[in-house]
């Protein structure tokens, strides 16, 4: 059996004595789609900042085809990064730059390409999101959807290997949030990439996970597909689906 | 008593770190020294909005800095009974080793240094930060290197606006307000000015600046805490930035300008 492309191994992480993740363990095989579900504040959001180091681990490894990315030095690291690409929960755009040069950036800066190459990706990725007539908007003047929209463009730009995404339909409604998972499975068949998204959102988790792993506690309480996790009988997981106030997880 | 010293030793660690903190930001700056070449671009664009457009406001600080030293020094003057055509030495000294240089910097503190750390601090707490690094560009290179070098070159920059346009306030009052004539005045200025103050007082707006730009991106990198935290960064920035300035101002008083 091939390696997983990303191996989470034991990895434990605290703020200000706060335990956020103790002791997490996932494998993502390469070309997998896995939703990372759970409460929040439960460390979704921290566990995926772990993959491309935003965050070091207290203990614990990130293996990346089988090495450990803690010990990478400042030239890997960057190259590590550019494998990856990152949509953040409030997309994080640029506020200085407009749409189009927020999607260039990271193409401009790795300087593999000409100024013209940036251009044509610019406004190939800005059509792939449906974003074309927004390239000189500036970030201020887009709607939710549209942010992410942009956000997603930024992420794919570089045409990474891996995309991470940090609570993909948060804050938006239903069919813009349903527009974005669309994007994201699209996405998925046309660039044939590892995705890792962490989202509080079932329906989101349904349409676009292959795997499903739920975080509680600070460590895996479930791993499996939808269907599984449907019919799983863990009374933790059954309350987190059907949305109950009442049972083991307390608020 | 032991609540007042663990709290004594709670402001010293939170000190000890910051320092700490400042350092290590200025060896990763030291490091991003050679990739300079690729952020000129940022860089000089960072010269024209930290350093071109504060010149309105230094410009007009510096006008009300040498018309209230040449008004004060009259005063004195008067009170101790020494002669009013000495006004031009005193307030070219004064103005030239001193107010210029502190006095711009103050005010590029509270404008400059304040906005870097808002704007690096809203970056910082809206993932922007982080978004950086995720596409594999170094923060350090792409914001803290073009504005720390900005500030270096441009506080001095200013302090050579900040000399001639205080020294013509000074002048202005001395012929309106004490009544002394222009020759007089300018007499005394050049009969007193020595081209190793006005350098040192550059060297001195150089640190000054370099110091403002600095602990304004710690601020703003460590920033935390939603719009209350951008704030308490801001606040944090512009205090730090003036007490060192003081303290730095001292230090060079006793090495530069020996008694």
């Amino acid at each position: 059996m091939d390696t997983p492309l990303i191996q989470i191994e034991n990895l434990c992480k605290s703020f200000d004595g706060h335990e956020v993740l103790s002791g997490v363990s996932i494998d993502i095989p390469r070309g997998d789609s896995i939703v990372v579900i759970g409460q929040s504040g439960c460390g979704k959001s921290v566990l995926i900042k772990h993959l491309i180091r935003l965050l070091e681990p207290d203990s614990g490894r990130v293996l990346f085809d089988g090495e450990d990315i803690s010990r990478l030095k400042t030239g890997e690291l960057t190259r590590l990064r550019q494998r990856f690409g990152m949509l953040f929960q409030s997309a994080a755009l640029f506020d200085s730059l407009t749409v189009a040069e927020n999607v260039g950036l990271g193409l401009k800066e790795s300087r593999r390409h000409s100024a013209a190459e940036v251009e044509d990706i610019v406004s190939e990725k800005l059509d792939l999101v449906g974003l074309s007539d927004a390239a000189d908007k500036s970030p201020a003047e887009l709607s939710g959807g549209m942010r992410k929209r942009a956000g997603l463009a930024r992420a794919i730009a570089a045409s990474p290997d891996v995309l991470l995404y940090d609570e993909p339909t948060t804050g938006l409604d239903p069919v813009t949030g349903d527009m974005i998972n669309q994007l994201i499975v699209d996405l998925r068949e046309k660039l044939s990439v590892t995705s890792v998204a962490v989202t509080h959102d079932l329906t989101s988790a349904y349409r676009i996970a292959d795997r499903i792993v739920m975080l509680y506690n600070g460590r895996v309480q479930f791993a499996g597909t939808p269907d599984e996790i449907k019919s799983s009988t863990d009374p933790v997981v059954k309350q987190f689906i059907s949305g109950s106030a009442t049972g083991p997880i307390q608020v | 008593m032991a609540n007042g010293l663990l709290e004594l030793g709670r402001h010293g660690v939170s000190f000890v770190r910051t320092i700490g903190g400042i350092f290590i930001l200025l060896g990763r700056l030291i490091a991003s020294l050679k990739e300079l070449h690729r952020s000129l671009g940022l860089f000089v664009e960072q010269l024209y909005v930290l350093g071109v457009r504060s010149l309105p406001l230094i410009v007009i600080i510096s006008i009300f800095v040498g018309a209230v030293s040449a008004w004060q020094a009259a005063y004195q003057f008067k009170f101790i009974g020494a002669p009013l055509r000495f006004l031009g030495q005193a307030v070219g000294k004064a103005v030239v080793i001193e107010l210029a240089p502190v006095l711009s910097a103050i005010v590029f503190a509270g404008r400059v240094g304040a906005g870097i750390t808002a704007e690096m601090g809203t970056m910082k707490v809206t993932e922007q930060i982080d978004a950086l690094e995720s596409m594999g560009i170094s923060p350090v290179r792409y914001l803290v290197l073009p504005r720390v070098l900005a500030c270096l070159f441009m506080v001095p920059f200013l302090v050579i606006f900040a000399n001639f346009v205080a020294i013509v306030g000074a002048l202005v009052v001395s012929i309106i307000g004490v009544q002394i004539s222009s020759e007089t005045f300018l007499y005394g200025f050049r009969d007193s000015f020595q081209l190793s103050d006005f350098v040192n007082g550059l060297i001195k707006a150089a640190v000054f600046g370099f110091i403002i730009g600095l602990v304004g991106c710690y601020q703003g990198f460590n920033t935390y805490g939603g719009a209350q935290g951008v704030g308490r960064a801001t606040t944090a920035s512009v205090v730090i930035s003036t007490v060192l300035i003081l303290i730095f101002n001292f230090v060079f008083a006793v090495i530069l300008f020996r008694i």
